[in-house]
């Protein structure tokens, strides 16, 4: 089977009705379903956070079967995933999605871990440092979506987990975690 | 039982008469009774249709189960008693005096004679059923049958005599070529009769019956020939089967017409294109276009042609009877009549069975594709993958090579590991197609 990157397909992704929006409501939940898997899946292995309907996505072609997803089957996939709280639109024209394999609250979860395991209580990082620094080196944390990543530390602010501070510019934003 | 006074007729299964040689309808009279003499014993009976034919009184009871004759060749006389100050509020009745055997049943050449009453409950003109039964009865049209069928074409004329004792002594009918010569020499004796039919529709009309009894014989020679060859190829018999065919849909000799039938037409005609349509529907394997119906039950008709609605209604009546056979819409609004006979799980099995043939299972299948292994027009066939579809067993593909289904994978795979392949389940043998095309 082909890969997508060092993503592997799974055999059905040769599957010709795949990229056609089936009509037929239990077909179309099915469906629905693995492409939800798919999407998450893939993103989450290729670190993608941002999904763009109108540009061109690796996933939602096959070149070896001439199939490609249309416009109005994208958008029903991925507003599953934003039905699931597995995503979110950035504007009114669904033209751009955040693809959540991480929901918000475990994103928060999954930061409040790393900064225990890794005995960052009470000391300081930048936004940049979380974001590519090289103490989330091979975390989930590495490469993050700047936008979520800030969403992500509000959150925890509101629970008294973190503290924002604004730095000279946005990049030296900083982070205090509490202990 | 109500009347064993007078001989049973026999029904098709959708309850029309089966009429005998050369019988043709001419008037229907819904809600007649039928009353024995005054001084029998016998059960009037009631409330039934009344059909007026060129050779029989037909009474058939009103769920069109049973039916009961009076041979015309059996009356006397008919009189419609005038209007009086005593019965002008009764319902309007017609006297028969038949004639019949001694133990009171109606016979031909009886020895005594009996007063049949046909009472008529409905909103019926008795003045136009008694002036068409007095015609019917001065044409005498139920001796010409009941002559020997010989010399039935243009009989008389030297022409036709000669061809009758030379085929007596003609060589046995071998091949499609026997056929054909046999053909020949059969047109080249009624072409006068053609001629003559050719000349106006009325004389047209008044042929129509030698016409059918025509294209019947030609199919009897056929059927007999057939059977008496002993090893006949294929291709003779794909053609003969034509030629049976062509001749059988010739074939209704009395068909049902808004004239004949009045207010009954549409009923009528209901019952008589679901007799009509058991040959078709079987040879289409349970399931024919309406349009397909109309054109081949125009032809059968001839001259008598029905309008679409008029098709469209009777097809809408059957709901009401138990006839074999029921109209179909599909969701596209494609309407077909089908059998009842013809279960959607048998035509989903084939389905299934045709969509996990391994270039189907590779490629998927199209509507044409399924029409040609289905036997069925392919807008049928479209019909019957989208409801295959709708029923779970298929999905779609479309792109810019087309609309194509094939078997549905989805329902197989597992989301939560997509990249398990269950042995021996249908993902396993899409993909076993897959590699045997290397």
């Amino acid at each position: 089977m082909e890969r997508l990157g060092d993503f592997k397909l799974p055999q059905f992704f040769n599957y010709p009705p795949l990229f056609t929006l089936q009509p037929v409501k239990e077909t179309r939940e099915k469906q629905v379903q693995l492409w939800k898997e798919l999407i998450l899946s893939y993103c989450r292995s290729q670190k993608i956070f941002l999904i763009g309907l109108e540009e061109d996505f690796p996933l939602f072609s096959n070149p070896v079967i001439e199939r490609s997803l249309s416009h109005e089957a994208r958008e029903v996939f991925l507003s599953a995933l934003v039905n699931e709280g597995r995503a979110e639109w950035m504007d009114k024209g669904h033209r751009k999605c955040l693809i959540l394999w991480l929901r918000i609250q475990e994103w928060a979860d999954y930061i409040l871990n790393f900064v225990k395991e890794n005995g960052f209580e009470d000391s300081v990082m930048t936004i940049e440092e979380i974001r590519s620094g090289v103490e989330t080196r091979g975390t989930e944390l590495a490469g993050i979506d700047r936008g979520l990543l800030l969403r992500v530390l509000r959150l925890l602010e509101q629970k008294g987990k973190v503290a924002i501070f604004k730095g000279t510019s946005a990049d030296d934003d900083g982070v205090k975690f509490s202990a | 039982m109500a009347a064993n006074w007078l001989p049973p007729v026999a029904l098709t299964a959708s309850g029309r008469p089966i009429f005998l040689p050369g019988e043709v309808e001419r008037y229907l009279l819904p809600a007649v009774d039928l009353e024995p003499g005054e001084n029998s014993a016998l059960l009037p009976l009631r409330s039934g249709l009344l059909v007026l034919t060129s050779h029989r009184l037909l009474w058939i009871d009103q769920s069109s189960t049973s039916g009961f004759a009076i041979p015309l060749a059996a009356v006397i006389n008919a009189f419609h008693p005038k209007k009086s100050i005593r019965n002008m509020f009764a319902s309007p009745r017609i006297c028969i005096q038949v004639s019949s055997s001694p133990d009171g049943r109606v016979a031909e050449n009886g020895t005594r004679s009996e007063v049949i009453t046909v009472v008529m409950r409905g909103k019926n003109d008795p003045d136009a059923f008694y002036g068409r039964l007095m015609e019917v009865l001065r044409s005498r049209q139920w001796e010409a049958s009941a002559a020997p069928e010989r010399g039935d074409f243009g009989s008389g004329s030297p022409e036709s005599a000669t061809v009758a004792t030379t085929e007596r002594v003609r060589m046995p009918v071998v091949g499609v070529s026997g056929i054909l010569r046999k053909e020949q020499e059969l047109w080249e004796s009624t072409d006068k009769s053609l001629q003559e039919a050719f000349q106006d529709l009325n004389a047209l009309m008044s042929k129509a019956k030698e016409m059918v009894q025509l294209a019947e014989k030609m199919r009897l020679k056929l059927l007999s020939g057939s059977s008496a060859q002993g090893n006949p190829n294929d291709e003779e018999m794909g053609s003969k089967q034509e030629i049976q065919d062509w001749l059988l849909s010739v074939g209704i000799a009395s068909p049902v017409t808004k004239e004949s039938a009045g207010a009954l037409y549409h009923q009528q005609l209901a019952r008589e294109l679901a007799d009509f349509v058991k040959m078709p529907l079987e040879k289409a394997g349970g399931m024919i276009a309406l349009v397909d119906v109309y054109c081949l039950y125009n032809r059968a008709r001839g001259t008598a042609l029905i309008s679409p609605e008029d098709l469209l209604q009777a097809c809408t009546l059957w709901k009401k009877f138990d006839v074999p056979v029921m109209l179909r819409k599909f969701d596209s609004g494609v309407m077909v009549i089908q059998s009842k006979a013809q279960r959607d799980e048998e035509v989903f099995a084939r389905i299934a069975s045709l969509a996990q043939n391994p270039d189907a299972l590779r490629t998927g299948i199209s509507p044409s594709d399924a029409a040609l292994t289905l036997g069925i027009a392919p807008a049928l066939a479209k019909e019957q993958l989208l409801a295959a579809e709708t029923k779970g067993l298929l999905c779609r593909d479309v792109s810019l090579d087309g609309f194509r289904f094939y078997i549905n994978l989805f329902t197989e795979i597992d989301p939560s590991d997509i990249y398990l392949i269950k042995n021996n389940g249908q993902v396993h043998l899409w993909l076993s197609s897959l590699s045997m095309s290397g």
